[in-house]
């Protein structure tokens, strides 16, 4: 049993410490991700949510403790693969990152490019992301010139576009009103749906527990007060 | 690499500003460079045409017999950098004086005996540097029959002191402007670099190596470096075609030797060193930087 449930961990970490300065963001985070899980990672505003989902999206390195990713030491890991395993994240940060001098297409497409995928894959797939996130239509307007909804949705497709294992989505409905929050709820659940891990870092509790199975792991003051699953 | 080349080009024209201030300082460089080169060219040809290549002259001793030749050749050919050797009789010396003079040779018939010596003429293989051909002739000029050496040693020496002089000045000057380019180059990377800073991090963020994140602001080094030294060449061609139809015609008159343009090696050589500069500037930035 034991046996199985380890077959199927993706991520574990182990006792990891995050600090800034002398500030400790992170503390003992001991906390293990199952493939194809949905975990809300829930706090109130500079709990550490945001910087846990750094470290699990490879974006930051931890201070202190280890991270296993598939059963490999990262800190084993040379810094030349981490680029390849950075692939198999697709991140939805909480300020969307999105070029504002490059449109809609090219900010999606730089993951592919990024992957040394070829012209026509990438523009066949950008295309297909973009229509499924109702953005097809907007594919030559800059970030700027879009409402944060269409921001926050060319953010996700940025993020599923390169097929990743796991989504990493940092209040992906923070600054957005109901409808737009809804849909990008409903597009992350779809995608959960075929298969992939999804992580939610959101302190929008009332919203997420509407639509959510699965885990909710509540953090605070940097360490994991409680482990729930929601039904 | 296509893709790279278009992002490159494409941040080149968005900051045009400041890529058209480093293409112009590396096209300065260049042309500072190029001039010197010019001219070093030049000089070397003049030495070449006045020194006709290196020429001296070994004048012997009255007690000189032609049977000492393969003796001597041998012993001037031990002592190394000489490239030919040719003998000249003194009657055959005074056959030349005639026909050079062609007029007024009336006088060498009322000469009793032939006046002028034996001699070899011999040509030197490297012969830019005094100090190498002093030495030699001081070599030969130690040989028993050995009455004079004559190398041009008055004009020659005066001569490649104020060539050094330049040259010391050139490199000097080089090295500066070298200096000031890659200062630029390296500077406009780091701006171009942290203007792009969100661009870098979302990149690395989504999985993007560093080559690939690399990549187009090295090839904007090489486009810099490239354009600064085209520039700086056609800046330079432009300046000779101007003073080559009139000065340069008197000048050829009065050194004998025509002035000519940089020689292709030399012009693809220029080339090749901008775009090194332009890739280098942006390595040693990249480098500080991303470390």
């Amino acid at each position: 049993m034991d046996d199985k449930k380890t077959k199927n961990l993706i991520m574990r970490l182990f006792n990891v410490r995050k600090r800034y300065g002398g500030i400790l963001a992170l503390n003992d985070i001991t906390l293990d991700i199952e493939q194809g899980e949905f975990i809300l990672i829930s706090g109130p505003s500079g709990a550490g949510k945001s910087t846990l989902l750094k470290i699990l999206g490879l974006a930051e390195k931890a201070s202190e403790g280890q991270i296993l990713i598939d059963g490999m030491n990262l800190a084993r890991i040379s810094s030349s693969r981490l680029p390849f395993l950075r692939r198999r994240f697709g991140m939805v940060f909480q300020d969307f990152k999105l070029i504002p001098n490059r449109t809609v297409y090219e900010n999606v497409a730089l993951v592919l490019e990024a992957a040394g995928e070829n012209r026509s894959y990438i523009r066949k797939k950008v295309m297909q992301v973009l229509r499924t996130t109702g953005m097809e239509k907007k594919q030559k307007a800059l970030p700027p010139t879009l409402s944060g909804g269409e921001q926050q949705r060319v953010a996700v497709a940025r993020a599923v576009v390169g097929n990743p294992s796991v989504i990493l989505a940092d209040e992906p409905t923070g600054s957005l009103d109901a409808t737009s929050a809804q849909a990008i709820l409903d597009f992350l659940m779809d995608y959960h749906k075929k298969g992939a891990t999804v992580l939610i870092a959101s302190h929008n509790l009332h919203l997420l527990e509407t639509h959510v199975r699965g885990r909710n792991v509540e953090i605070c003051d940097g360490t994991i007060k409680r482990t729930a699953t929601m039904l | 690499m296509n893709h790279f080349l278009k992002k490159a080009l494409a941040d080149i024209c968005s900051n045009r500003v400041l890529n058209l201030i480093t293409i112009i300082t590396i096209s300065l460089s260049i042309l500072v460079v190029s001039v010197f080169l010019l001219f070093f060219e030049n000089a070397s040809r003049v030495i070449e045409s006045w020194n006709q290549g290196g020429r001296a002259m070994i004048y012997f001793k009255k007690e000189f017999h032609p049977e000492m030749l393969p003796e001597l050749k041998t012993k001037i050919n031990a002592l190394g950098g000489i490239d030919r050797i040719t003998y000249i009789s003194k009657t055959q010396a005074l056959e030349d004086l005639k026909k050079k003079l062609s007029t007024g040779t009336a006088f060498l018939k009322t000469l009793k005996e032939n006046p002028l010596p034996d001699a070899l003429e011999i040509r030197m293989t490297s012969y830019h540097n005094f100090e190498d051909v002093k030495g030699l002739a001081q070599a030969i000029q130690a040989i028993d029959i050995v009455e004079a050496v004559e190398y041009g040693q008055g004009w020659l020496e005066q001569f490649l002191k104020i060539f050094n002089l330049f040259k010391m000045a050139g490199y000097s000057l080089c090295s500066l402007f070298f200096l000031i380019a890659l200062f630029i180059t390296a500077n406009t990377v780091r701006m171009a670099f942290y203007s792009r800073k969100l661009e870098v991090e979302i990149m690395r963020l989504v999985g993007a190596t560093e080559t690939f994140i690399k990549a187009p602001f090295y090839l904007e080094g090489l486009v810099q470096g490239f354009l600064g030294g085209i520039l700086g060449l056609t800046a330079l061609s432009i300046s000779y075609l101007t003073f080559s139809s009139g000065m340069t015609q008197h000048l050829a008159a009065d050194v004998f030797v025509d002035i000519r343009f940089l020689s292709v090696k030399i012009i693809v050589l220029i080339v090749f060193g901008s775009t090194f500069l332009g890739w280098f500037g942006c390595y040693l930035s990249l480098k500080q930087i991303l470390k």
